[in-house]
């Protein structure tokens, strides 16, 4: 061990994150993150993704083998929470800090310091006028003075004369900094309301009974639920809400012309009251309560069957049927029952009903064969399989609302009864003296409640960073210089040498007329003298 | 209404030829008025160093720290007489892409008219209101700056586009309850605003990027390069419009997210437009960045800026035609 510089691993391990900060924060550093950002996002807008469409991502899969699964392994499919694109993003706000940190003390020093000293050689900058006009140095200096006001600006005498340094456009910069630092306050909420928001969808029928209604208070009231990192379910804003009535309108040629929903829904102290309050629900009109926002994201149609028992009980169900076609809500489900009075379950599970197929809100039959002529409910009809047997709705399995258990079908314990083609109080009996009525339609509307506590902050920094980019782009930061010299010839004292020089520190356009503006004014007696 | 929608189509047309028109006036002026303009530019240099006084020297603009903003040359003094019969198909030339642009607005308006609400419902509508921003972006850039001659470079994609529209053409009629809302309005312009003004920088930056490829293989471009004018000029072309579109084009951005949080939802759902909007956003502000950076300034940024554009033509045609987001309905 000896004396002097000794290249110890901590002094390297300082030197190298120096150099790491420093690279980092390189404005070179900041167009290569901002590159990759650009190539980051693209992926996610070529491939599907499973936050937007996961059977796609499935099926895409499905399709390219090996080089799915790569492109799986490797977050293709979730880019915008992929460990590379958060790094990617997490860098640029380290570089921005980084970067524009120092830029506000400097702005700092700035504001305090003087406008820099005239340089010597006006002639020399890119703007430029002399002319030699009447009135003592004084009095020009006087009328700069004047013409200058809102300018920062310092006079100081020089070797025969005077001059005044001037500089405007002091806002550019902070416009620039307000800029970059609302971007990172935005980035910031957008993370909190991933964490602390949640988004949640129920169908529910449109008509005021009591399917018709739906309370937020907890998890298993959702048909799907997407909570957010920090949200257990416990926390939900607690409101009611009650679908009255839905009315789709449509063009003649088909076209949906609107779609609302009118709903009644309580929250807070009405809620404990049992006060209710009304609202049009719209596509771009979200019922807005309590923080909370509920969507109409879509309808459908839930053929209503009423089915008689052989011991003379009556079942009515209208389970929501999915449209399997958006244009003409030609729509696939079924429509489960229990039989009633039935205790053994294994005996149960071979009487229990189904009723699967078709609904068309305007029936057109091809044949026996239905589809639907339009989305409007004009002259609906189904076209129906009716299945007994065990549905496997103890199976422990989730199953769909939409559709039967077909392994319950191909190990024949669900068969067949019966095929039949209804309209509204048509009826089939079933060779048990089961009767199956199809008795009218519901509506139904799926909604959608959201929950985003960080919104407004989003909101606020956009607008923020909106203000910082347009003073940023439109501010120039300029300067302009005058010197005034007694002229030398015999009339001195009566007539000053007066110089004009100017410079904008960024390039956008005008700043030529403004300058062009200043020196005539400045210049101007020499005109009127003459 | 639909006589108003005949009208619309009439005048979409018109215009449209009429730019070719204006295209092949100012094409006469650039193969044969070179010259007697480098003869005029001079004298107007003359004449304005007199005004000026002693050596004002042009700077170009690539210091290390301060860009000057000097060296963009005024539009030859208004009130100049005439010199020389090029120089006055130039202008005839301009002169028929002022009616031609006059057309198209009425296409516009007709068109509103003829559906009773915006009109920039569809690809087509959007093509047009589009097409519109960037003749009048050069109108007025040619009004303040000598660039009459390279018309024919923004008339060329601008009766592109409008040809590609007149290919997604669809009746004019009223929208379905998604697009209903004043949003649609406001994100949709300030959308239309700034991609056309963008154009324009799309279009200098390929002009800048020949040059240089000029320059460094004369036998490259080299009937049009000598027709081009400096590089510092198309440079500042591109980032003065840029400048003004960028923040145009960041509040349309924000305006969709507004409108997105009512209409689906949420605010951001990376939905494959707004990530190629995304992108597109980046690669200007990369654009705007690399003319401050050091060794940044020049080609590199001229590539940037050609890049940025590409995201938007990609944006509108790739994403609306061939993948499905919740962007699509807005489709053809
Ligand atoms: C999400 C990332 C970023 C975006 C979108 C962004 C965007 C912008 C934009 C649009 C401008 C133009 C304003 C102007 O010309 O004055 C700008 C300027 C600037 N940015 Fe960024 N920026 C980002 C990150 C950064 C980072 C990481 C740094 C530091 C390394 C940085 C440093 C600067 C500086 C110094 C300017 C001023 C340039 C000038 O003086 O003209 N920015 N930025």
């Amino acid at each position: 061990m000896t004396t002097g510089y000794v290249n110890t691993p901590a002094r390297r391990a300082l030197a190298f994150a120096r150099n790491t900060w420093r690279g980092l924060t390189s404005m070179r550093t900041a167009l290569i993150l901002l590159f990759l950002l650009a190539l980051a996002a693209l992926p996610g807008a070529m491939l599907p993704q499973y936050s937007l469409n996961t059977p796609k991502v499935d099926a895409y899969i499905a399709e390219h083998g090996w080089w799915g699964e790569l492109l799986d392994a490797l977050g293709f499919f979730e880019v915008y929470s992929s460990a590379w694109f958060s790094a990617i993003y997490l860098l640029l706000m380290v570089s921005i800090v980084g970067c524009l940190l120092p830029r506000f003390l400097e702005y700092y020093r700035a504001l305090r310091a003087e406008p820099v000293l005239t340089p010597r050689n006006l002639s020399r900058l890119p703007h430029f006028r002399t002319a030699t006009v009447d009135g003592t140095p004084e009095e020009v200096l006087a009328r700069a003075k004047q013409r200058l006001r809102g300018w920062r600006m310092v006079e100081r005498t020089e070797d025969g004369g005077a001059s005044i340094s001037a500089e405007r456009g002091y806002l550019r910069e902070a416009g620039n900094l307000l800029f970059h630092f609302s971007m990172l306050g935005l980035i910031v909420c957008v993370a909190l309301g991933k964490l602390y928001g949640y988004e949640g969808q129920v169908i529910v029928h449109a008509g005021g009974g009591p399917e018709s209604e739906f309370c937020n208070a907890g998890i298993y009231a959702y048909d799907s639920f997407e909570p957010g990192l920090r949200v257990d379910g416990t926390e939900l804003t607690s409101f009611c809400i009650r679908v009255t009535d839905f009315t789709p309108t449509f063009l003649p040629n088909g076209q949906p012309s609107s779609f609302r929903a009118q709903v009644q829904y309580s929250a807070g102290e009405d809620l404990e009251a049992g006060r209710w309050k009304t609202h049009q629900l719209e596509v771009n009109n979200p019922l807005r309560t309590e923080g909370d926002r509920v969507y109409l994201l879509g309808h459908g149609f839930a053929p209503e069957f009423t089915v008689t028992f052989p011991d003379g009980t009556k079942r009515v169900q209208a389970t929501q049927w999915r449209p399997a076609d958006q244009t003409t809500f030609l729509s696939d489900g079924a429509t489960k029952f229990d039989p009633p009075g039935i205790t053994d379950s294994r005996e149960r599970r071979t009487k229990q009903l189904a009723i699967t197929g078709l609904f068309a809100p305007t029936a057109a039959f091809q044949g026996k064969v239905l589809t639907s002529a339009g989305p409007q409910l004009l002259d609906p009809a189904v076209a129906v399989d009716i299945l007994r047997g065990d549905l496997g709705l103890e199976s422990g399995r989730a199953q769909s609302i939409f559709s039967i258990d077909q392994d319950m079908i191909e190990q024949k314990r669900l068969k067949r009864v019966a095929r039949e083609n209804l309209r509204p109080g048509e009826s089939v009996v079933l060779d048990d003296g089961t009767k199956v009525e199809f008795t009218g339609v519901k509506r139904w509307v799926s909604l959608q409640v959201s929950h985003d506590p960080a919104q407004e902050g989003v909101l606020g920094f956009a607008v923020a960073t909106m203000i910082g980019l347009l003073m940023s782009l439109l501010i120039k930061r300029r300067r302009v210089w005058i010197r005034v010299t007694p002229a030398s010839d015999e009339t001195s004292g009566t007539r000053t040498v007066v110089q004009v020089g100017g410079l904008a520190k960024t390039d956008q356009a005008g700043y030529g007329e403004e300058f062009g503006a200043i020196a005539d004014e400045l210049l101007r007696t020499k005109e009127q003298a003459r | 209404m639909t006589a108003y929608s005949q009208f619309s189509d009439l005048s979409y047309t018109t215009a449209a030829a009429i730019y070719v028109l204006a295209m092949l006036f100012v094409l006469v002026e650039q193969a044969f008025g070179r010259v007697a303009r480098q003869r005029v530019a001079q004298r107007d240099l003359a004449k304005q160093r007199a005004l000026v006084g002693a050596g004002a020297p042009v700077a170009d603009g690539d210091g290390a720290d301060a860009t000057h903003d000097a060296a963009v040359p005024a539009a030859p003094s208004a009130g100049r007489p005439a010199s020389g019969r090029p120089e006055r198909f130039g202008r005839m030339g301009i002169a028929l892409m002022v009616l031609g642009a006059l057309l198209h607005v009425a296409a516009l308006v007709l068109r509103g008219l003829a559906a009773g609400r915006a009109p920039w419902g569809n690809m087509y509508e959007y093509l047009m209101a589009l097409s519109l921003v960037a003749v009048v972006t050069w109108l007025v850039l040619v009004r303040k700056y000598p660039l009459r001659h390279l018309t024919a470079f923004v008339l060329l994609p601008v009766v592109f586009l409008m040809f590609v529209g007149g290919t997604l053409y669809v009746e004019a009629g009223p929208l379905v309850p998604a697009l209903q809302s004043y949003w649609l309005v406001i994100h949709v312009a300030a959308a239309i605003v700034a991609s056309g003004m963008f154009l324009v920088p799309g279009v200098a930056s390929v002009l800048y990027l020949m040059r240089t490829a000029n320059e460094g293989n004369p036998r490259r471009f080299r009937r049009l390069a000598e027709r081009l004018p400096g590089k510092d000029v198309l440079d500042r072309i591109a980032y003065r419009t840029s400048v003004l579109a960028f923040p145009i084009y960041t509040f349309g951005v924000f305006a969709g997210a507004i409108w997105a949080e009512s209409a689906w939802g949420r605010f951001w759902d990376w939905d494959p437009k707004e990530t190629v909007s995304f992108v597109a956003w980046v690669i200007y502000a990369a654009y705007l960045h690399a003319r401050a950076t050091a060794g940044w300034r020049g080609k590199p940024a001229a590539w940037i800026n050609t890049a940025g554009f590409a995201c938007i033509v990609f944006n509108f045609f790739f994403i609306n035609l061939v993948t499905a987001g919740l962007h699509s309905y807005a489709g053809v």
